[in-house]
């Protein structure tokens, strides 16, 4: 998915990393890695540790560091071409359940064309770009940490450590407190419901739709602030 | 960050969480948080989950102790990018800061 921008900016002094936030690492992340036929690092994070590290809570998510090894952009939703969802048609045939899905995933905001002239602008810029921060504003943009969500990387880790050793059931019980520690991160939600199946409905108790909704579908992916 | 005792040896507890034993306390990059172990070979999670403001949950049945994420303030304390330190997909080990003098964009994504 990165590969074109990879190529087209690597000459220009730029790398991409990517990381993939799967609990089952290569097994589930390695076929898609295959396929894309990344030149760039591909990296595996199944603690999802650029969480607690760096403040990210939804894919895709975008860090920018500069040559000193400075954030000059925190965490940020970062689509590098308009998703194909978007443009999806509700068939004729959709359930009201369906139908209701493709609908919220299409008022997603996404921005992926103001993204990538900005990372293009810093890439030939430098900290000349305006969209390159200073060090107090990428602080100040960073997201608050407050105990009760520093909590939830804890039992994320927990979960993916006993998933790991084939213990799904006492799993479950950590992804459960890491979502109610930290509600608004969607990778610590997804992931685990990915793992349950198709009984993740059943297991949390909740679903994509019903919680986008109560979060509100505005802030899945927050406006970019350029 | 995972350990299955809640005393480690230094090395592991470095390893697992970035942070280096020194003698002003515990370190990562520039930033020092004051910190002594009774025993110099070992450190006592408990106390430094304290000095680091890292929650730490012990999960009895199963033998394991988990340190969350440093609480308070912001999720960055500041603009320098913390080292992250991940295998690629074929198993091979990357550092971030190997990147020192190029610009990098950090992308997250996931299959699910």
């Amino acid at each position: 998915m990165w590969q074109e921008l990879r190529t087209e900016l690597r000459p220009r002094g730029l790398e991409i990393v990517t990381v993939a936030l799967d609990a089952r690492g290569t097994e589930t992340a390695g076929p898609w890695i295959e396929k894309a036929a990344p030149e760039h690092p591909s990296l595996i994070d199944e603690a999802h540790l650029v969480d607690a590290l760096f403040g990210i809570v939804n894919v895709p998510s975008g860090v920018w560091i500069d040559e000193e090894g400075m954030v000059v952009r925190p965490p940020e939703p970062a689509h590098p071409r308009r998703p194909a969802y978007l443009d999806r048609a509700v068939p004729p045939d959709a359930s009201p359940a369906q139908r209701e899905g493709i609908e919220l995933v299409k008022a997603l905001h996404v921005e992926a064309e103001r993204y990538v002239a900005a990372l293009r602008d810093w890439v030939s810029r430098g900290s000349g770009s305006r969209y390159a921060l200073s060090p107090d504003e990428v602080v100040r943009r960073s997201r608050p940490r407050p105990v009760e969500e520093a909590t939830a990387a804890a039992h994320f880790a927990l979960g993916q450590t006993l998933q790991a050793r084939g213990e799904p059931a006492a799993a479950i019980e950590h992804f459960r407190e890491a979502h109610r520690s930290q509600p608004t991160n969607w990778t610590y939600r997804r992931d685990a419901w990915s793992l349950a199946g198709a009984d993740r409905e059943v297991v949390y108790g909740t679903s994509w739709i019903e919680e986008v909704k109560r979060e509100g579908v505005e802030n899945y992916y927050p406006r970019l602030e350029l | 960050m995972i350990f299955t005792s809640s005393t480690v040896p230094v090395a592991e507890f470095e390893r697992v969480t970035g942070w280096q034993s020194k003698p002003e306390g515990l370190c990562r990059g520039e930033r020092c948080v004051p910190f002594r172990s009774a025993d110099p070979a070992t450190v006592e999670l408990a106390a430094a989950a304290d000095a680091l403001a890292m929650p730490l949950v012990h999960d009895a049945a199963h033998g394991l102790w988990a340190l969350g994420a440093e609480a308070g303030g912001r999720a960055l304390r500041s603009a320098v990018a913390p080292e992250l330190q991940l295998p690629d997909f074929r198993g091979g080990s990357f550092r971030l800061s190997s990147l020192r003098g190029r610009k990098v964009l950090l992308v997250a994504w996931a299959s699910w």
